[in-house]
């Protein structure tokens, strides 16, 4: 079962809409006592970095999440906001974050591109791994972001992508994942990374047919 | 790089999907349900979905459907009419949808993007506008002018400057709605797109009158749109021929145009 943090300003449903279609059981988590239940945790993301930090915190499954994650080393995918507020520091609203992995979160330059980045771009591998089971060395997905992070540990970086700089789209740390682009909107290639992931966390998978 | 983005823009009036000519006599095509699931499977970069009576007669937008469409739809989804406070909004986005798209209720109520981008961000919020030409005046300089309610009632606003407005309050995407064009397939209306996609910063979507892939080509190289809706296209039966993503992507790539490669056997 995988659990998926809901959280005010989540975009829960589509993740859990894209878990049902590659046939992944999985649960809405809105307290303490749910998470529990799951081996594998997602943690969805639009809106704000500050926004996010202030929901989980209210939520108060912050302390539970990160015992779960850290020590236990139960999987866990952040998409988007998911990501940036992993790291120790965003600009967004001057925000601290979890400071899961080391590194900060830097907003696009406005004189270089349009922000926020809205659309598809491309995702370039770093290297082979079992989350990217099935996918190219490059394969777009679908981004909206307004900020990008910065990893301090070069070996973190999963992924790169072009967007007036040359930002980090993925990292992978021991039992962590996280993506920039939205997963659970980038068609077969995003699902199929879904996939992966639930895989990862042992879930059984079978892929729906139509 | 980012890809520039081809949408489908469904009407839907009682669950249906329908294919208006300038904003009149429609046709209906199938259900929501079964049109997002094809276009999906065709590879569509996104959808957006148009409950078009709601805000004319005054009620919510069609929830169960917007929910029966989410559940096919795993490309980003947008969802508007009759979207008129931040609870409709929340209402939609529980729904399965990632962005609101407001129209006629942002004219009658501006405060609503900016309170929409406070709630949601900006990349949430889509400001959709109804543009038809007109003459050039002191109050209308781009000589465009919106409408509201399906091109039933004009507001006397320009259509440059209530982009520019729209972005100001909040909007994270301007979709400017030719009412000449609409259902025409002759072409895109280039002047004003090129026109607000030059005036605004966020990214603009270009609607109503493509017929064929060198429309789609023209206003790509023409304006500085992002993003291109080609709904007829896809399934007009007014059309003689109707368009494959992948003969349209193919196209594209011919004149240059960066798209996210059609690729085979990708459905899950």
């Amino acid at each position: 079962m995988i659990g998926v943090i809901d959280y005010r300003a989540g975009n829960a449903p589509s993740v859990l809409n894209a878990l049902e279609r590659i046939g992944v059981p999985s649960l809405l988590v809105s307290s303490k006592d749910e998470i529990d239940e799951v081996h594998g945790i997602i943690l969805p993301g639009v809106g704000s970095a500050l926004g996010t930090m202030e929901s989980l915190e209210e939520m108060g499954c912050l302390d539970v999440i990160s015992k779960k994650v850290l020590q236990d080393g139960v999987p866990f995918l952040g998409i988007c906001i998911g990501l940036q507020v992993l790291f120790e520091h965003s600009e967004e609203g001057d925000t601290k974050c979890l400071g899961w992995i080391p590194g900060v979160v830097k907003k696009f330059s406005q004189d270089m591109v349009r922000v926020p980045q809205i659309g598809w771009n491309e995702a370039e591998f770093t290297r082979e791994h079992p989350i990217l089971s099935g996918l190219g060395k490059r394969e777009f997905f679908y981004f909206v972001n307004s900020y990008y992070v910065i990893p301090k540990d070069e070996n973190m970086v999963l992924a790169k992508t072009e967007y007036g700089v040359e930002f980090c789209s993925m990292i992978t740390h021991k039992n962590i994942f996280a993506a920039q682009f939205h997963t659970e909107k980038s068609g077969a290639v995003g699902l199929k990374l879904l996939k992966n992931f639930a895989m990862i966390a042992g879930d059984a998978v079978c892929l729906r047919k139509d | 790089m980012l890809t520039k983005r081809l949408i489908a823009c469904f009407d839907v009036n009682n669950k249906m999907v329908t294919k208006a000519h300038k904003f009149q006599d429609n046709i209906d095509i199938d259900t929501a349900e079964n049109v997002a699931r094809k276009i999906y499977e065709d590879q569509i970069d996104e959808i957006i979905f148009y409950d078009i009576a709601a805000s004319a007669q005054k009620r919510k937008i069609d929830i169960d459907t917007v929910k029966k469409v989410a559940r096919h739809v795993f490309v980003p989804f947008t969802v508007g009419g009759g979207i008129g406070s931040l609870d409709d909004m929340y209402e939609v986005l529980k729904a399965g949808a990632e962005k609101i798209s407001i129209d006629s209720m942002a004219v009658r109520n501006p405060e609503i993007i900016r309170e929409g981008e406070m709630a949601f961000g900006r990349q949430c919020i889509v400001l959709s506008m109804q543009v038809k030409r007109v003459e050039k005046t002191a109050k209308i300089p781009s000589g465009y002018e919106i409408a509201i309610d399906g091109a039933r009632f004009f507001t006397g606003m320009d259509a440059v400057e209530w982009a520019k407005r729209g972005e100001d309050l909040g909007a994270g995407e301007i979709c400017v709605n030719s009412i000449d064009k609409d259902g025409t397939h002759e072409g895109y209306d280039i002047e004003i797109t090129s026109l607000i996609s030059r005036a605004v910063n966020v990214p603009t979507i270009a609607s109503g009158g493509a017929g064929k892939p060198e429309h789609v080509a023209k206003v790509f190289t023409q304006t500085q749109a992002s993003a291109a809706i080609v709904s007829s296209m896809l399934y007009s039966p007014r059309l003689e021929k109707n368009y494959s993503m992948r003969e349209i992507k193919e196209r594209l790539s011919e004149y240059n145009i960066y798209v996210r490669p059609w690729i085979s056997g990708r459905n899950i």
